[in-house]
């Protein structure tokens, strides 16, 4: 449009209309949009880069050691995976159940608002006071120990399943009405309905949403901090009342070490491991997501 | 004429009815986890004020839970998240509303596809490896402009900030997106601008649920903990007012950093330095809930005016 180009000058009510003006705008609200990405791309390409040399085998063999050549990153791997399986198989039926009830069977009553609301609520509870209710409740009152790998679990589960709740929710919302109507026509109990027809449907949602919650969870380090899990372990955990470290407590313990070959080599190489197997689990969320998308 | 076979019908309907209270189970576990916070906290956080009065906890100036002489007055840790909160505020507010104007107004559908995940990323990274970013590539970076400690509040708000950056875009935006277009089309129609048509209609119309996103955004930065913890250091100090700006430059210690440094410490059985956690907890929490209901209730006002 020719006019546009121009400096148009108009009174609408809006004071003086500035073509320069929204050009400029629109450039400030781009550069706004690419800033926070921009400066997490300089620091991951700073953190690869740093690595370099430090991430070998050994590192991902060996247990942690003062000397920063042979500090090794395995018990926090393992450790790491272990709390994440326990998460799941705690999390995955816990969460589903409480979706279905809300969405299947809960009347749109005060009791259901007042459950979602506290969900809501839930999920913006600081994970450092999860930690707290940890300490009290499964270290102190169910005593199964200081940092071990079950209080641990559980400590997370609680923290993770808000979020895995209200994906289940999303997933079996979009389940088509008409799909239960037709199980229903055919004399299917309610049961039948959601473990035949809505569930298999839902299924490839909730599982997106709990590996993403999951991949939440592997980062969590301030709840196991609080339950009082060793920042460094340096044996593989071989209960699961066993003391436990994981990958970012690991990491926090490093990056106090004063040395720079800790504060740009060991952490750095911790990092990356982290985020590989982070970015990993996520994938395998958004593989499972698109693979299931292109069929309906 | 024979009766249709109902023999399995109470096997059919004792099941569901079993599977019905299974599953209510699990939604009430939810409910049960708020009551156990708010238990655990109180029970300790009681015990604790029975030592340390709570008037004493709650305006005392001075926190040194370990170091003799112990004083457990809360406000330097208040003051030192207060900081933090602050500075990230000032770098996700601004930033997270122009993402979500750019994405709501101007950025193509294409563009938004890419653009939407990129910035989620910025909320899954670990919060601990942002505070490792903050102390071992930020705070040297920033070292060489300005005279910084090396544990400082600057580095540590800035990417708290980074990281609540998404909370502000997409909560924002999903309220930008909820105006109706007629709104859009009206000032087009009076001969405005895209700029103009963003900022004095689009922003106005969706201002409640992006107060909400701001609130929801700073309750997370207020219970940030891995950040703060490795980059912002350990020293509880009371805002200067004298100097405010200079508090940024310096070491000061949050709420839930002070809780960091508590856990990590050999504190063993039962001590006051013990039950001090819980009633930092128990005020982090109060603070945080608070926050999160009011945006709740913020949040509501704008899905009932367009929908």
């Amino acid at each position: 449009m020719a006019a546009d180009t121009q400096e148009a000058s108009v009174d609408s009510g809006f004071g003086q209309i500035s073509r320069t003006k929204d050009v400029a705008f629109r450039l400030l609200a781009l550069a706004a949009t690419l800033i926070g990405i921009v400066s997490l791309a300089a620091l991951l390409l700073n953190v690869a880069v740093d690595a370099v040399g430090w991430l070998d085998w050994g590192f991902l063999t060996n247990p942690p050691h003062p000397n920063p050549n042979n500090a090794g990153f395995l018990p926090a791997i393992v450790g790491s995976i272990a709390i994440m399986i326990m998460i799941a198989l705690v999390t995955f039926p816990l969460g589903v159940g409480a979706a279905i009830y809300l969405e299947e069977y809960a009347s749109d009553g005060y009791l259901t608002r007042f459950i979602q609301l506290n969900i809501a609520n839930l999920a913006g509870v600081p994970s450092v006071v999860y930690g707290l209710l940890g300490l009290g409740l499964f270290v102190g009152l169910f005593n199964i120990g200081y940092g071990s790998v079950l209080a641990a679990a559980f400590t997370v589960s609680l923290l993770i399943l808000p979020i895995v709740i209200i994906s289940a929710q999303e997933a079996i919302r979009s389940v088509p009405d008409s799909q239960r109507q037709a199980s229903y026509g055919m004399g299917a109990t309610k049961w039948q309905t959601i473990r035949n027809v809505v569930l298999p449907r839902a299924m490839p949602g909730i599982m997106t949403g709990t590996i993403l919650a999951l991949g939440r969870a592997i980062g969590e380090t301030a709840p196991l901090i609080m339950i009082a899990a060793p920042t460094t372990v340096f044996g593989v955990p071989n209960s699961l009342l066993s003391k436990v470290s994981a990958m970012p407590l690991q990491i926090y313990n490093w990056a106090s070490y004063p040395q720079t070959e800790f504060q740009y080599g060991v952490v750095a190489a911790g990092v990356v491991t982290l985020l590989v197997i982070l970015l990993t689990i996520n994938s395998v969320a958004i593989i499972i997501r698109n693979r299931y998308q292109q069929r309906t | 004429m024979s009766q249709p076979d109902f023999s399995h019908d109470g096997i059919r309907t004792a099941r569901g009815t079993a599977f019905r209270y299974l599953f209510m189970l699990c939604a009430l576990l939810s409910i049960l986890t708020t009551v156990a916070i708010v238990a655990t906290l109180l029970i300790d956080a009681i015990d604790f004020f029975a030592t340390v009065s709570p008037v004493e906890f709650l305006t005392g100036t001075r926190w040194s839970p370990t170091n003799d002489p112990v004083a457990f007055g809360v406000l330097p840790l208040i003051s030192g998240t207060l900081i933090i909160t602050l500075g990230s505020a000032l770098v996700a507010l601004p930033i997270g509303l122009l993402t979500a104007i750019y994405l709501s107004e101007y950025a193509s559908e294409r563009r938004r596809a890419y653009l939407k995940p990129a910035l989620e990323v910025l909320a899954g990274v670990p919060t601990v490896v942002y505070g490792y970013f903050a102390l071992v590539y930020v705070t040297p970076a920033l070292d060489t402009i300005l005279p910084l400690s090396t544990f400082n509040a600057l580095s540590a708000s800035i990417m708290v900030g980074i990281m609540i950056i998404p909370m502000v875009s997409s909560i924002s935006e999903d309220a930008m997106s909820a105006v109706p277009d007629s709104l859009r089309q009206a000032s087009y129609g009076l001969g405005a601008t895209k700029f103009t048509v963003s900022t004095s209609v689009v922003v106005p119309a969706a201002l409640s649920g992006i107060i909400s996103s701001f609130i929801l955004a700073l309750s997370r930065a207020i219970g940030e903990t891995m950040i703060v913890a490795i980059a912002a250091g350990q020293t509880p100090r009371m805002v200067d007012l004298t100097d405010p700006a200079g508090m940024f430059l310096d070491s000061i210690q949050p709420m839930t950093s002070a809780m960091v440094q508590i856990g990590t410490g050999d504190i063993v059985g039962q001590g006051a330095a013990y039950k001090s956690l819980f009633a930092v907890g128990l005020t982090l929490f109060v603070i945080t809930f608070v926050m999160n209901l009011v945006s709740e209730l913020v949040a509501s006002r704008y899905r009932e005016v367009y929908r």
